[in-house]
């Protein structure tokens, strides 16, 4: 499951103050969970854009109640790249971020396009979007899902052991036909619960999967 | 800023004097030729490479992704 965001801002200064501002807005008072920034690669393409790398590692501040959790987690930072592309001809610039590291636990990306605002060109407007997925979603509804078949074979037997017991009270011998139908069930409710433990398994595989390929798609 | 490479952060504020200066006055006015910074990027960039390597920071070979198309529009 996806959590997806979107937005827009504005920032009443030209598109290419704002296009130079972006390569110096570390460190400033609002950005303390920064701890270090780099180029990792630029280049000029022929055609006059200029591609970027910046790489970042942020402090990993989660709430308290996550530490008992995600114990791995809390001593490492996270890293996150982000790609941009600066085009003066249109005076627009894309980027895009995301983290690399953490993945188990949250990807987050974020992809936000800039470009001189439509009411009044003397100002930069930002289009945003962001997707945060977890593979954890995956493990939870897999943990609902075992726990709703078990409970499902559960019944199922209550339900048998009922019918036998009052066809003993009432001085039937179980028939060999209920005994038997209590043994199927008790089979069949054994299948059931394997079935959905590896269904279980398979959701929470392909979550964690899925998260891998989106990080590595064009490895 | 700090750089990632404690020995870089210096090499990467002289580059980005250089950089900051050559976007502003030259590239966004349609200059994007003769890039003057090359030489310190050079410097800058094998010091924090070789940070990156040395702190396993997992960036190798991460197809680029600064044009933003591999998100559909609109997606959730």
């Amino acid at each position: 499951m996806v959590k997806y965001f979107l937005g827009q801002s504005v920032l009443r200064s030209s598109w290419d103050q704002v296009f130079a501002a972006f390569w110096q807005r570390y460190p400033n008072p609002y950005s303390k969970h920064v701890l270090t920034e780099d180029i990792v690669h630029r280049e000029v393409t022929p055609d006059q854009k200029l591609l970027s790398r910046r790489l970042l590692t942020k402090a990993n501040r989660m709430p308290r109640w996550t530490e008992r959790l995600f114990r791995a987690s809390v001593a490492h930072s996270v890293y996150i790249l982000e790609d941009s592309v600066v085009d003066p001809q249109n005076q627009t610039m894309t980027t895009f971020t995301w983290s690399i590291n953490h993945a188990r636990l949250m990807v987050v990306e974020e992809r936000c396009v800039y470009c001189v605002n439509s009411d009044s060109n003397s100002w930069t407007e930002i289009r945003r979007e962001a997707w945060v997925s977890s593979s954890l979603f995956g493990v939870s509804r897999a943990v609902q899902e075992f726990g709703l078949a078990r409970f499902k074979s559960n019944v199922t037997k209550t339900m048998k052991g009922f019918e036998y017991i009052l066809a003993k009270l009432q001085g039937e011998t179980p028939s060999k036909t209920l005994v038997e139908t209590a043994k199927e069930a008790e089979e069949k409710a054994k299948e059931t619960a394997l079935a959905a433990t590896e269904k279980a398994k398979d959701l929470a595989k392909k979550a964690a999967t899925k998260q891998q390929q989106q990080q590595q798609q064009f490895v | 800023m700090n750089s990632i490479g404690e020995a870089c952060t210096d090499m990467k504020r002289e580059y980005n004097r250089c950089f900051n200066h050559w976007f502003a006055e030259k590239f966004l006015k349609g200059d994007g030729s003769g890039d003057p910074c090359t030489d310190l990027f050079k410097r800058y960039q094998q010091c924090v490479q070789k940070a990156i390597k040395e702190k396993e920071i997992p960036i190798e070979g991460l197809e680029f992704r600064g044009h933003g198309k591999d998100k559909p529009e609109n997606s959730s």
